[in-house]
């Protein structure tokens, strides 16, 4: 700790801080620009000026940047002296010469930080009487809206995503006052993480397309803490809402998981809610059209329910731990199946075990970042995981920092930091089927099928620790690889072994067990992380039940009732045997909130809502269960999977904390759900959270063209908040913050007032509970064996999926700008195989896989392992077969 | 008639000073000495000891700049400052066009003493003659022995380069010059660290000018007691000196530091043309204060005009005549200024394009009483300390000490609504 004098005032901070973190953290308002508190300073704005004081005796003292300044025991400052505080104004002045001042036309205004910033400073009226210089804006692609005359030049924007994300696609053009953001010409930003600049801008340049598409003004959305459906990692996003249409998708911060950032599926992925394919009435099968048509609710639900015990019931990892347990209650235990298929419910629970089985430590997203050695088996992070991959870029950089502090360089002095470590980075080592966008900045890559890919992770381990299984016949240049591997992750403290099921290989995710149990044994602070598909995929395996193959075999030769929870089965299993599944009973009900391919073959459809109209709780791949709360009121029949399976059970849930009170109680398990937030009867003072800011602005106007009586609020009875801008609006725990209003901080930039220090966990705490903790000290145990080098098969080549962040998650996918960056179905094969194949780019082939065909033009890839053929997941077009599997391709002729 | 070490073996006739011409005049001596059996420890005490400061214009003591880097870790570069794009300064051409071997001999020298093991000349984008003398120099050396492997036998190795700039007058600024030398923006850095321990490519390195590199042959072979004998101040050694402006004869001379302004202007430039008398002399480039008549008799070392309030800079003077509106003359230098700025921060950035159209705007008879008090205060607030380099602070020299010396000429500038020169 070090003591520093504010005004005379002594005030304890902790050591290796600049002035600015420290001054934010004690509470006290210093406006400031280029400075952010996961890019750190540079000096560049000049907004922060304090006035800094020699000792007691200096009266005169001297104007530095608070950013750039060490907070050192003793340091004596003012922030509001006359002279700075006249700096500070100038500095805005200044920013204005050539800013358009278009406020009232401009996305920003309202929760901008420039306009924050001005008013802080104190700069009112302005001088400049010339010109103003204006630049040409660019096409940036579907997330990101280009409006550079509102530019103040403060470089978070290419600081973010060059330094920070590893993008090479924006940067700084020109100079003096002609400085452009943007790209070398008119084109989609390229990082998944682009959408980020939204926020990191503090000005209107880069603002949400998606938002500007159904915009208002953002003191008139109202908002509630949620959380990310689109993988599995369980980013918190603040929703918003107005008109009853989601609006956007704001970052929310838990610093133990997504910190500051969100990816860009994360961000665009909402539109499904709004969408043209949602499901907003109960639909049943006319009998005399054969078509699904609306039914009042009643009627649906007499169509819906089944004898007792005469129902099966189908999960869903991307529906909630409510949902899933309520269809559970209502078909029981033993007919109760997830929805995933027995390839990856075998995944699943072998990674929770191995999770559990420890040694090693299974890290928060955050301590991801802090992994000073990284091996990546089987996963294309950017597709499969994009923050965690973003996590693996900061631990690269944080790997070599010692180095800068070493030199005397403190961590926040970005600038120089970067300057001293150059291009050196944390070793990465990745094996994966293909390329992957990572793969510059990893020490060690290979591109192989799954089987060598698993067997390279067992060598490794085995290199480790010789009580590890070995491989057998490993090639000289596979040997030499893991050796290299082994030997960097020995020389680490805190080494992290990531993998998951994107290659459907149990031998992978057991090789990085393995590799994380020998670098325990070694006596290192090693961790394992798996990434896992969805949302709730872990939540649900948590609830141990039997595969989407079981259900298939329990529906063999007939049942009544089938219920299908949010799930669309025709994306997880070939078509002939959903076919089959779904033949085979005699009423299929489908719980969903879009009307997709298993839905349009039920017999009765109930509206579920999204995560946007319902409450419920999500367990993210590392086991953190964390709640999401409805932002709007659902619409129409609309209403949660879990209120549905109640009523169908006849025994409907009061509310949340009565279903979470049950779920405790029947699966102990999941007992501490009840803490992930505020029981619906919490008051605070007194009141309700209020869902919209304190500026919410229609509330009596709106609906006076229809009445001019306030509308009554619509009841939320699962939460502690209520729509509308009356209650209230002090500390409240993390889980329940909506937005960062505070007062002077209408931006983003507010949540410095939310978090215990700048950059530092939220108030009270982050959000969310750990469901899954390694076994404390246990002893270094290896499983599995390593699978023999991969075969091959004449002429059937190996079929492996290759994931895409834009396309092959369900939902996002139906988000109108994410499609616009999914690919066209694919098949791609390695150079020397389409040489070996007569084929070339574009051809037309016919591919046969499991009992499934497509016909798919051919993409030549270098960067494919040898042997394989990939083809995108999840994509539309491409045969929902397991993968990685057999298959043959035909060359079609012409003709 | 003084000694001049950096400019007796120039050519009268332009053309380059080959190799063996410069051997012949006793060159390369100094590295043979230095190399052939003094630690580069010896080099770095003989060059603290002349007390040589750097000639780039901020007059660092050279020796003591050097002695900030770490003996550890390689490589570690030596860097030459050849950018010389401040206006009215044209010293550093001279060395460079004329006697490339000396810069290549003193290159050797200081690299030497740092245990550089690579160099690189920066030099001004325009400056192609120069490069093309400079590369030819550098060839020949390579091909005697002096750079490369083993320099002259010894253990030591040095690999030169040149590197042309893109042209930027802040890539004349030591650390943007090491940015642009890795092939990013011409900004400056955050400093500390200094570039003695994270510099070129985040590793030890040393920027000096051309002119101060000059000056290591004649102070390694004669010793830095005649070097301080070559001044008339406790500022050792010989400068370069220029004058433009209307003075009958403009050039550039190599004088003792301490000669007087007086001296450089009425001897070596022959006073002022017929028809024009003096009105102020910006004295060491345009970053620098005005200096007016009262200060002829102002001895040039980097002490005494920092007393006048002024900086000797890189020692080459502007001459402002009656004749020339001092408005305008600011507002020429300003322009230069703002379009020169970065862009990094924003009281430059902002502050130097609003000057210049304040600047116009008086120079046009369009400006008010009150932009006065507001060009006041911008020269405060892009004062040192306020900005992220000295850029701003530099282009402040002229317009701070134009207001003091000036204010009259802006003020009927205004009151008449024109500009009183036109
Ligand atoms: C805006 C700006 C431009 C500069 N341009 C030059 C230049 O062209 N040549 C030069 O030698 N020094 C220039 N300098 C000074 C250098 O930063 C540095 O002080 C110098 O190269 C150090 O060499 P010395 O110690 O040998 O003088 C400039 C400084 C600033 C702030
Ligand atoms: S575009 Fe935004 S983030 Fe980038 S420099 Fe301009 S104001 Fe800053
Ligand atoms: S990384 Fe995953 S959880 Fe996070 S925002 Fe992206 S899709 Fe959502
Ligand atoms: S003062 Fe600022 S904007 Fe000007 S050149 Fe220096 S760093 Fe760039
Ligand atoms: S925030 Fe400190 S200079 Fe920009």
């Amino acid at each position: 700790m070090a003591t520093i004098y504010i005004d005379n005032a002594p005030y304890e901070v902790k050591d290796g801080q600049n002035l600015l973190q420290a001054c934010l953290s004690l509470g006290f308002n210093v406006p400031y620009f280029c400075w952010h508190p996961a890019l750190q300073s540079v000096g560049a704005c000049r907004q922060c000026a304090v006035k800094q004081y020699r000792d007691e005796k200096d009266t005169a003292g001297k104007i530095v940047m608070a950013c750039m300044t060490p907070a050192t025991d003793g340091t004596r400052i003012t922030i509001d002296d006359a002279e700075s505080r006249a700096f500070r104004a100038q500095v805005i002045e200044w920013l204005m010469t050539n800013h358009p001042h278009d406020c009232p036309v401009c996305d920003e205004g309202g929760e901008c930080h420039l306009q924050d910033m001005t008013i802080m400073s104190g700069h009112t009226y302005r001088e400049y009487r010339f010109t103003k210089r204006t630049y040409n804006n660019q096409n940036l692609g579907p997330f990101i809206n280009h409006e550079m005359n509102r530019c103040i030049q403060c470089y978070r924007c290419v600081r973010f995503y060059r330094d920070y994300a590893n993008g090479g696609d924006l940067a700084p053009f020109a100079s003096h006052n002609h400085v452009f953001f943007g790209r070398h010409e008119d084109g989609v930003l390229e990082s998944e993480f682009s959408g980020n600049l939204v926020e990191v801008c503090p000005t209107g340049v880069f603002t949400d397309k998606s938002f500007k598409q159904h915009f208002t003004r953002p003191w008139d959305l109202q908002s509630a803490p949620s959380v990310c459906v689109h993988c599995g990692l369980g980013c918190n996003v603040t929703p918003s809402e107005r008109y009853g249409a989601l609006r956007r998708i704001r970052n929310r911060y838990n610093g133990e998981v997504n910190g500051y950032f969100l990816c860009d599926r994360g961000r665009y992925g909402y539109e499904f809610v709004n969408g043209a394919g949602r499901v907003r009435q109960p639909l049943a099968r006319c009998k005399d059209t054969g078509e699904l048509a609306p039914v009042p609710k009643d009627e649906a639900l007499a169509l819906a329910r089944a004898p007792q015990g005469a129902a099966i019931g189908i999960g869903s990892p991307r529906a909630s731990l409510e949902s899933n347990f309520a269809l559970r209650q209502l078909v029981g235990a033993d007919r109760f199946f997830m929805g995933v298929p027995k390839r990856g419910h075998q995944l699943l629970s072998s990674m929770i075990s191995l999770l559990r089985g420890g040694p090693a430590r299974v890290p928060s997203l955050r301590e991801v970042g802090e992994a000073d050695a990284v091996f990546v088996l089987g996963e294309d992070l950017t597709n499969t995981a994009p923050l965690m991959a973003l996590q693996v870029y900061q631990a690269q950089y944080r790997a070599v920092l010692p180095e800068a502090e070493k030199a005397g360089i403190p961590a926040w002095n970005d600038a120089p930091v970067r300057e001293l470590l150059q291009d050196k980075r944390g070793f990465l080592a990745l094996a994966t089927p293909a390329e992957t966008k990572m793969d510059v900045f990893a020490a060690t890559k290979c591109h192989a099928a799954p089987d060598e890919i698993a067997r390279l992770g067992f060598a490794v381990a085995h290199a480790l620790n010789a009580a590890a299984p070995a491989p057998e016949g490993l090639a000289a240049d596979v040997a030499a690889l893991a050796a290299g591997i082994a030997e960097a992750l020995r020389a680490a403290k805190r080494p992290l072994i990531i993998s998951g099921p994107s290659c459907g290989s149990e031998a992978i995710v057991l090789a990085a067990a393995n590799v994380a149990s020998a670098l325990c044994a070694a006596g290192l602070d090693a961790a394992l992380s798996f990434v896992v598909p969805e949302c709730n995929s872990i939540g649900l395996a948590l609830m141990d039940a039997g595969s989407l193959d079981d259900a298939m075999q329990a529906a063999e030769g007939g049942v009544d009732t089938l219920i299908i929870l949010e799930n669309d089965l025709y994306r997880r299993a070939d078509r002939a045997s959903v076919d089959r599944l779904l033949g085979a009973a005699k009423n299929v009900v489908v719980l969903d909130h879009t009307l997709h391919a298993t839905a349009q073959k039920a017999a009765v459809v109930l509206p579920a809502a999204t995560f946007a109209e319902g409450d419920g709780s999500l367990v993210n791949n590392e086991g953190r269960a964390q709640r999401f709360i409805q932002v709007m009121p659902p619409q129409e029949a609309i209403q949660e999977s879990w209120r549905w399976c109640g009523e169908l059970l006849g025994k409907p849930w009061k509310n949340l904390d009565v279903l979470l009170a049950q779920l405790g109680a029947v699966l102990p398990g999941f007992a501490e759900l009840a803490k992930l937030a505020p029981p619906a009867d919490a008051r605070f003072g007194g009141q309700r959270l209020p869902r919209q800011p304190h500026r919410y602005s229609g509330r009596t106007a709106m609906q006076a063209h229809l009445s001019v009586h306030e509308p009554q609020i619509p009841n939320d009875p699962d939460s502690a908040f209520t729509f509308s801008m009356e209650g209230f609006r002090g500390a409240v725990p993390a889980a329940v913050v909506p937005s960062y209003y505070a007062p002077g901080w209408n931006s983003v930039q507010g949540l410095n007032k939310f978090q215990e220090e700048v950059g530092g966990p939220m108030r009270g705490g982050d959000p969310g509970v750990r469901l899954i903790a390694a076994a404390q000290g246990a002893r270094a145990e290896f499983r599995g064996a390593p699978p023999a080098a991969q075969a091959t098969r004449g002429a059937e080549r190996l079929i492996v999926s290759l994931p895409h962040v834009f396309g092959s998650e369900e939902l996002s996918a139906l988000s109108g700008p994410v499609a616009e960056r999914a690919p066209q179905p694919y098949l791609a094969v390695n150079e020397a195989d389409a040489a070996a194949m007569a084929l070339s780019q574009g051809d037309v082939v016919e591919l046969s896989v499991g009992n499934a065909q497509a016909v798919l033009p051919v993409e030549v890839r270098a960067s494919l392992a040898p042997g394989l053929v990939g083809v995108p997941a999840g994509i539309a077009g491409i045969p929902a077969v397991q993968l990685p599997g057999w298959g043959t391709i035909t060359k079609r002729t012409e003709g | 008639m003084s000694e001049k070490p950096l400019t007796e073996r120039i050519r009268p006739d332009g053309a380059p000073v080959t190799l063996s011409e410069y051997e012949q005049a006793g060159g390369y001596q100094a590295a043979r000495k230095a190399l052939g059996g003094m630690a580069p420890k010896e080099v770095m005490q003989a060059v603290k000891d002349s007390g040589l400061r750097g000639r780039g214009g901020a007059g660092f003591p050279t020796g003591v700049k050097w002695s900030f880097v770490p003996e550890g870790p390689h490589p570690k570069y030596l860097v030459v400052n050849g950018d010389e794009m401040e206006p009215g300064t044209f010293k550093d051409r001279l060395l460079l066009e004329g006697d490339p071997h000396l810069l290549i001999e003193g290159v050797i020298l200081s690299s030497y003493a740092i245990g550089a093991d690579v160099a690189y000349i920066f030099l001004r984008g325009e400056y192609l003659l120069a490069e093309r003398r400079m590369k030819e120099a550098i060839a020949a050396a390579y091909a005697r022995g002096y750079l490369g492997k083993h320099i002259f036998g010894s253990d030591y190795n040095l690999e030169l380069y040149v590197h042309m700039s893109g042209g930027r007058y802040i890539c004349g600024e030591e650390t943007a010059l090491l940015n642009a030398l890795e092939g990013k923006r011409g900004n400056p850095r955050t400093k500390p660290p200094f570039p003695q321990i994270s510099g070129l490519w985040g590793k030890p390195s040393i920027v000096n000018n051309v002119e101060t590199l000059c000056n290591l042959p004649g102070i390694l072979v004669k010793g830095a007691d005649w070097f301080k004998g070559l001044s008339r101040t406790p500022n050792g050694g010989t400068k370069l000196f220029g004058v433009s402006g209307k003075v009958r004869n403009p050039g550039l001379w190599e004088l003792p530091l301490g000669v007087s302004v007086r001296e450089v202007i009425e001897e070596c430039a022959g006073g002022m043309r017929d028809g024009v008398s003096l009105r102020g002399i910006i004295p060491g480039g345009a970053s620098t204060d005005f200096l007016t008549e009262e200060h002829m008799d102002v001895a040039l070392d980097y002490e005494t005009v920092a007393q006048v309030g002024s900086r000797l800079g890189t020692g080459t003077m502007i001459v402002m005549d009656d004749k020339t509106c001092p408005v305008g003359m600011v507002r020429n230098l300003i322009q230069f200024f703002a379009v020169e700025s970065c862009g990094w921060c924003t009281p430059c950035r902002d502050g130097l394009p609003w000057i210049e159209k304040t600047l116009g705007a008086i120079d046009t008879g369009k400006g008010q009483m009150s932009d006065l008090a507001m060009l006041d205060e911008h020269v405060k607030w892009l004062g040192p300390g306020m900005t992220f380099c000295a850029l701003a602070p530099g282009a402040m020299a002229p317009l701070g000490s134009a207001l003091k010396y000036y204010r009259e000429d802006f003020e009927r500038h205004i009151r008449e609504q024109r500009c009183p020169w036109k």
